[in-house]
């Protein structure tokens, strides 16, 4: 009898899937060549495949029959067929309209949609806008300047915002670098957020009693904080092991960037820290330093290089 | 000679007496709603003969989430979703509510069961190939429910609102913020704002018991109406596939429900 075949299984897959294995492989061991080689394959066979896997729908398209089932002599019995029995409704007549249904349901969408967006619109609104709208800059006040002795290194722990506590509080490493240029100040205010995925970052280096200082606590209006004395090599990250040197350059691991840095104010002699900024590296130490600056971005994300296009629009930031 | 015809005993009336007490209520309702007919309908479908043990995998899952249902709205009569509260009250939960250890250790828990048996319930679709036509719909509405599941674990993972739970949360968030384009978009959301703060949590109290929990229930009534629909597959080794009575078809190119039937003399399954 004769025997309908289906397709043979094809092997293309098979190729494009080589080819995806040889670009990931060549993502660590030579990005450039190998990794290109393996897109190249992949590229070529999951054409090809996807040529073959797409055959039947170029050509005619094939007519799938339903599965069906015959009718008991008690079922079609009880059915009788569509062309027998009374009409359910008489066909309408010549020139005959539906001038009221057609209303009725013109009216229905058009009423149901009007309501629908009266009510959504807000909602919609409340649920998205307020993550993006007035966020607002905090400034918190760090305590006189004379607390931070010139080219110590501190681990400042604060409150941005003590009304919504303990989960407002942040840390930043400052370094006072004494006066530079035309007597003007200037600190080094490190962010402790990872620039990889934002967990804490710490000091690797000895502090407190192991140095033989004592804690400080300044309290200000933002609350006390808390000042711990550190001499750091470096900053490192427990999460997945970024490394950052003491300018907050990434020196290893993960990290796409530099920490992220405070901008500080003087005000009547109060080291003040305003909002966050980003940085792609930094050139220098202290207060020679060069800084990259670029607009606050989220941790992971590049600031510089061809990445950057990954993130053309930042939401708005304070 | 004409039949002889007894009086029924006592204990048969009483048994007659007995069903119609019962069945008075269920006539009731069905007369109303049709809904016994839609129950029995469900329940006593048919199946292939062969089906699996395998083939539990998906009420499994149900269960699962049922428990993970109930024992979240017990939860949530004790937790409380604010930065100030939200550590003691499960605090309170564990050590003093009177079996709230083993509630909130089946919530806990039971989150991971949920997602392992979707995951084995998904494989074992995958290897009997029930996600071919007709069913590509279901094994799609599969996905979706378990990319929610997987969401309800990453929003009720901060909830305890301890250290493990706000620095996951902080990372996980930021693994978002670094998709392309949105990414930073859908960080700032997630975050209600620039930075995790009391609104973080109560907005993933929200979407973790009110919205998430109802895409599910609303995604598993679509899977659970398609599985009716069309019906149980058999395993791969079936010896009985669908359609197999029907004869002399002309092989469709598509196989599948419409798989046509091999005659009996070529010994194979094709």
């Amino acid at each position: 009898m004769h025997q309908e075949h289906g397709p043979a299984p094809t092997l293309w897959p098979l190729g494009f899937a080589v080819g995806i294995a040889v670009a990931l492989v060549g993502l660590i061991v030579n990005p450039e060549w190998i990794a290109t080689i393996g897109a190249g394959i992949a590229i070529v066979f999951g054409f090809l495949w996807a040529r073959e896997a797409t055959t039947e729908l170029r050509h005619d398209v094939p007519v799938v029959k339903a599965e069906v089932r015959e009718m008991t002599p008690a079922e079609a019995a009880a059915v009788p067929p569509a062309a027998e029995g009374e009409a359910a409704m008489p066909p309408p007549q010549p020139g005959e309209r539906f001038p009221r249904s057609r209303f009725l349901e013109g009216a229905t969408l058009g009423l149901g949609g009007i309501i629908g967006g009266i009510v959504t619109v807000p909602v919609a609104g409340f649920a998205l806008l307020p993550s993006f709208l007035d966020q607002k800059g905090h400034q918190v006040d760090m305590g006189p300047v004379d607390a931070y002795p010139v080219g110590k290194w501190f681990i400042a722990t604060f409150m941005v915002d003590p009304k919504e506590g303990e989960v407002s509080r942040r840390t930043a490493f400052v370094r006072n670098n004494g006066a530079v240029g035309n007597n003007v100040p200037s600190f080094t205010v490190i962010s402790n957020r990872c620039a990889h995925l934002g967990c804490p970052v710490q000091a690797n280096g000895p502090t407190g009693a192991i140095l033989g200082e004592k804690n400080v606590t300044e309290h200000t209006k933002n609350g006390s904080i808390l000042l711990r004395p550190v001499v750091p090599a470096g900053f490192g990250c427990p999460c997945h092991g970024g490394q950052y040197d003491t300018e907050g350059n990434r020196t290893a691991g993960p990290p796409v960037r530099a920490l992220d840095r405070y901008a500080f104010d003087i005000k009547n002699g109060h080291l003040v820290l305003l909002s966050t900024f980003s940085v792609s590296h930094v050139v220098g130490t202290g207060g020679q330093a060069k800084i990259y600056k670029y607009k606050e971005a989220g941790p992971g994300e590049h600031v510089d290089g061809p990445e950057q296009w990954f993130y053309p629009l930042q939401p708005p930031h304070h | 000679m004409p039949p002889i015809r007894r009086e029924p005993s006592k204990a048969e009336i009483r048994r007659e007496q007995m069903l119609a007490a019962i069945n008075y209520p269920i006539d009731w309702l069905e007369e109303r709603s049709g809904l016994v007919g839609g129950v029995r309908y469900f329940l006593f479908r048919k199946v292939p003969s062969d089906t699996n043990w395998m083939q539990t995998l998906g009420s499994a899952s149900l269960t699962a989430f049922i428990v993970q249902a109930v024992t979240g709205v017990i939860l949530a009569m004790y937790y409380k979703p604010s930065p100030h509260d939200a550590y003691s009250s499960i605090q309170n939960i564990t050590d003093h509510v009177f079996m709230g250890w083993l509630v909130r250790g089946m919530h806990k828990w039971g989150a991971s069961v949920f997602i392992i048996l979707m995951f084995l319930h998904m494989g074992r679709v995958f290897l009997f190939g029930a996600y071919k036509y007709p069913r590509e719909l279901n094994w799609i509405i599969g996905v979706l429910i378990l990319v929610m599941g997987l969401t309800e674990g990453f929003t009720g993972y901060l909830l305890p609102w301890d250290q493990t739970a706000y620095w996951a949360s902080v990372v996980g968030i930021n693994l978002n913020g670094t998709a392309p384009f949105l990414g930073p978009w859908l960080a700032q959301f997630l975050r209600g704002g620039q930075e995790i703060s009391g609104d973080t949590l109560s907005r993933f109290y929200s979407l973790h018991m009110l919205l998430i929990p109802g895409a599910i229930i609303a995604l598993i009534t679509l899977h659970l109406y398609l599985v009716i629909r069309l019906g149980v597959t058999s395993p791969p080794w079936s010896k009985e596939a669908a359609g197999r009575d029907v004869v002399e078809e002309p092989a469709p190119v598509r196989t599948g429900l419409t798989r046509p039937a091999p005659h009996a003399s070529s010994g194979g399954r094709d």
